[in-house]
């Protein structure tokens, strides 16, 4: 039993993406020419004694920068020497030389990650000192030295560069482990009793292989072009036939024979090339299989009740907003996102709703239900790829569904603002809070800096935040979500909105602060008459704040109609499902004609909500 | 910030001392070794005691270090063993040609590179693919290869510029110009790909950040966005590609003059090691990490100026 539970909790990513990494890249183009050229090149190197026609290093004197001859393809170099054997003897040592750099920086940086990220504490940061230490120079200036002491050997240059190198592993290899070290399954394999070596083994080391392989293309790649650039600067060991040598060799030759510098720059730039396309499609392999990996689940569903029509529920006259002249008016929208293949999924379909000045319109649903993407669309701030597919969006008379981006940057602001769900990244964290609020203003009311701040400072005081001055001057890091959604909330309203789009506006707050910026939304909406839409997954707000609501799902407007009806008598099995789970208790479940009993449904109702832990981000 | 720049400078000095004591014990270790490379094998084994205490290599190496430390700390890193030149003479003389190239580089670097990175993020499609496909390349290829290519298609082939030489800038800025042009451009390629694809990545990021929408959503426009918080919140992860590209450039430039005979900090390394000339390596080491540890802080306060938040860490 015990030997089970790791197998069982181990990732099934690494391991199917190893044994078939391999494969893949032999069907992916550029994988296989890569590997295909870097094969050749290795064999090549490997046979030089069977490949090359000649010695590389015996010279003839009458042949001196000879051109191409029988049996000389590439002709002679400045010795008299053959290009194309030397050519192919170079690469034995070129390559074995970059070889013996990347298993030194391996060995150094993945057992020092290991080490330092399993066990961390003082290790950690002695690594990271060290590894700041060989950072600080040039690989090339660090070689130089070396080679002033310890003479020409490639061998020694090379072990060095491979040190040098290591910290390409080391962080690679520590960022993981870090990673994995906390996670569940690692957890899992320690309670069953698995050492820390097997542990490693079994599940560090499956998590790290994949990018220590594609990191190793590319110091390869690194130490190969390095070598030849110390070989070419003339301080490499002259015996040997490297790349880089015979570079050095053409270009003192270069007016003399142009072509001699040729093959050897050729070879060293294809193959640094071969390495990095390599490991672009190693990684493009492997990132293409963490996507199919990621399917999405399908949402739970009580019935198929998907293509049932909407319920619409009669008007009632004496709700508060019904009075209003109409502000927007969305009819049959349908969104759509581009998909790589080049069709178009919608994700909204068909969804029509009113909003006079003076109402709230609640947009419910759970995640997914397309009612964020519903709200993003009516400011037309879709994210990339999703745009309005059909339908129209009146607002003043014309439809922004069809106007320009430059027409929606006037409207934006001015007339339709925005309060997003998460307070903390919905400021731009480089910026003082305050001249988040002033740069809109001046752009769109056209103030001045000072009677931009002035009314920056009012409408902090007026969110309710206790020092506007400090806060004013503060980053969003130094004050709190309550804080930065009051924030958000001044900056929506700062140029006088009509509409406002308030998307979940309480969602990521504490369930007391909750309810004050409920207050201070309601109070807002009466005081500069807005229409409101307001996107949210909980009918405790819906009932404290909207005059209207529409039930959402799976893109598609399910039933709308004023609160009051929906909660007395909502037709919808899914509606009155929703509310059934909700509300539970019975406690709330009766009438809510009177403004107290829909508070007190608020209040209770805070905390549970549809759950969200179905399907993906909405 | 005066603490934080404070602590920086601190880890700075560290960090040079510790390289340095690294680097001389390396050097030096070798004692009588050295005197014997520098005379040569056929040297009698009384010159080369002779030689050995006339650059005091009998001594402990501590007491080496302490001496060559006690000068370095005044600004006097000894002298060369084969010219008699002061090592800070013979550095700083050449330092302005090296860092006017690797200067000219990184801006050459970071004005490319942000303009490739920001137009394949907001275009996307071809673009983004063409930006991508290149950046590979230019970071595949060697400098020093592009150099050599530079070389011969400008210069020899098409003549527009001197293959090899360097004209100082007071003697005539427009012969600077163009002695320095094909350098900079051979060793700005590489960097120009890496802090390309660095850039096109933050500024992705950056686009996705909620905070885009919201600014947006009150009325600015998606330019003044991109080019003013988008930019700016991209700035941070670009300019610590641009640090690591810095460090790179200083080796490249090593080889790239070479290439166009340029006389700057790279002829003297590539003399210097050929000749053993222990001193002046030292030197070069130390003046190089001091360099690069320089540019690190400046860097650092950038970053914190970009991005208050970077303070705090």
């Amino acid at each position: 039993m015990i030997d089970l539970t790791p197998t069982v909790l181990a990732p099934a990513l690494p391991r199917a993406a190893r044994r078939s990494l391999f494969n893949r890249l032999l069907r992916n183009p550029v994988g296989l020419g890569t590997m295909l050229f870097l094969a050749l090149l290795v064999l090549s190197a490997v046979f030089a004694p069977l490949l090359a026609p000649h010695d590389p290093n015996s010279s003839s004197i009458q042949d001196v920068l000879g051109g191409p001859a029988d049996g000389h393809p590439l002709g002679f170099d400045s010795s008299g020497r053959d290009v194309f054997s030397r050519l192919i003897f170079a690469g034995r040592f070129s390559l074995a030389g970059a070889a013996l750099a990347l298993i030194i920086a391996l060995v150094i940086g993945v057992t020092g990650g290991l080490i330092a990220g399993y066990y961390g504490k003082w290790f950690d940061s002695v690594s990271s000192w060290l590894t700041g230490l060989l950072m600080a120079l040039p690989g090339i200036v660090v070689l130089l030295a070396a080679r002033s002491v310890l003479g020409p050997s490639m061998w020694l240059s090379m072990m060095i560069f491979g040190v040098l190198l290591s910290p390409a592993f080391f962080r690679l290899v520590y960022a993981s482990v870090t990673a994995v070290r906390n996670e569940l399954y690692v957890d899992a394999a320690r309670v069953a009793g698995l050492g820390d070596s097997r542990i490693i083994g079994k599940h560090i080391l499956t998590v790290v292989r994949a990018p220590v392989i594609i990191q190793s293309a590319m110091v390869l790649g690194i130490a190969i072009a390095i070598q030849a650039g110390l070989d070419f600067l003339g301080l490499g060991d002259q015996s040997i036939p490297t790349w880089g040598t015979m570079l050095n060799d053409g270009f003192r030759q270069i007016y003399k024979e142009p072509m001699l510098i040729l093959w050897p720059s050729a070879v060293i730039a294809l193959t640094c090339v071969a390495l990095t396309l390599l490991a672009n499609a190693m990684r493009d392999e492997l990132e293409r299989s963490g996507k199919a990996k990621r399917r999405r689940r399908p949402p739970l569903r009580p019935a198929d009740v998907n293509k049932t029509a909407a319920v619409f529920h009669a008007e009632d006259l004496s709700s508060s907003g019904r009075t209003g002249e109409v502000l927007l008016e969305v009819q049959d929208l349908a969104i759509g996102y581009d998909q790589p293949d080049g069709t178009v999924k919608t994700v909204v379909h068909d969804v029509s709703l009113t909003v006079r000045r003076g109402e709230v319109h609640g947009l419910i649903g759970e995640s997914g239900s397309g009612k964020t993407q519903t709200a993003w669309s009516i400011l037309r701030l879709l994210p990339d790829g999703g745009r309005v597919t059909g339908g129209s969006i009146f607002f003043e008379g014309s439809d922004l569904a069809l106007a320009s981006e430059k027409e929606m940057t006037k409207i934006r602001g001015k007339k339709i603002a925005y309060i997003p769900q998460e307070p903390m990244s919905n400021l731009d964290s480089a910026f003082t809070i305050g001249s988040q609020l002033v740069e809109p203003m001046r752009v769109c009311l056209g103030l001045s800096k000072k009677d931009a701040t002035k009314r920056a400072l009012e409408l902090l005081a007026r969110v309710g935040i206790p020092n506007p001055e400090r806060t004013f001057a503060a980053y969003p890091h130094e004050v709190s979500g309550g804080m930065a959604q009051r924030v958000l909330i001044a900056g929506a309203v700062s140029c006088d909105p009509d509409l406002l789009i308030a998307d979940e506006p309480t969602t990521a707050l504490d369930v007391t602060v909750q309810a004050e910026v409920l207050d201070l939304l309601r109070e807002l909406q009466s005081e500069l008459n807005m229409g409101v839409v307001l996107v949210t997954h909980n009918f405790g707000v819906v009932a404290d704040l909207c005059d209207r609501v529409s039930v959402m799902r799976d893109g598609r407007v399910i039933e709308t109609g004023p609160v009051r009806a929906i909660f007395n008598e909502a037709k919808h099995p899914y509606t009155q499902s929703l509310l059934a789970a909700i509300l539970e208790d019975g406690e709330a479940r009766g009438d809510l004609d009177e403004g107290n009993s829909a508070r007190a449904a608020a209040t209770a109702l805070t905390t549970p909500s549809i759950s969200d832990t179905i399907g993906a981000q909405s | 910030m005066f603490r934080f720049i404070l602590r920086r400078l601190l880890s700075g000095a560290v960090l040079l001392f510790l390289i340095s004591t690294i680097a001389f014990s390396l050097l030096y270790i070798g004692g009588g070794d050295i005197a014997r490379r520098i005379l040569g094998q056929m040297a009698t084994p009384e010159t080369v005691v002779q030689k050995t205490e006339e650059l005091g290599l009998n001594r402990p190496l501590y007491e080496q270090y302490f001496s060559w430390l006690t000068g370095a700390v005044q600004g006097d890193l000894g002298e060369s063993w084969f010219t008699g030149q002061l090592v800070t003479e013979g550095i700083t003389s050449r330092l302005a040609v090296t860092l006017s190239l690797v200067i000219g580089a990184i801006i050459l670097i970071a004005v490319i590179a942000v303009i490739l990175g920001v137009w394949a993020a907001i275009r996307g499609g071809w673009a983004d693919k063409v930006v991508q496909a290149v950046s590979i390349l230019g970071f595949a290829i060697p400098g020093f290869l592009i150099a050599l290519g530079l070389v011969t298609l400008f210069a020899l082939n098409l003549k527009w510029f001197k293959p090899t030489g360097y004209t100082a800038f007071a003697d005539s800025p427009s012969g600077w110009a163009a002695s320095v042009t094909l350098p900079i451009i051979a060793l700005a390629i590489g960097g120009i790909a890496g802090v390309a694809q660095q850039v096109r990545g933050s500024v992705v990021d950056a686009l996705r950040q909620d905070y885009v929408r919201t600014l947006r959503s009150r009325g600015l426009s998606f330019n003044r966005v991109v080019f003013k918080h988008v930019l700016r919140n991209a700035g941070g992860p670009a300019l610590a590609v641009l640090a690591v590209q810095f460090v790179g450039l200083l080796g490249g430039a090593v080889i790239v003059e070479q290439i166009f005979a340029i006389p700057g900090l790279g002829q003297v390394s590539v003399q210097a090691t050929t000749q053993g000339d222990i001193p002046m390596v030292m030197g070069l080491v130390v003046a190089t990490a001091a360099i690069v540890v320089i540019v690190n802080l400046l860097i650092d306060l950038l970053q914190g100026w970009l991005n208050p938040k970077v303070r705090l860490s």
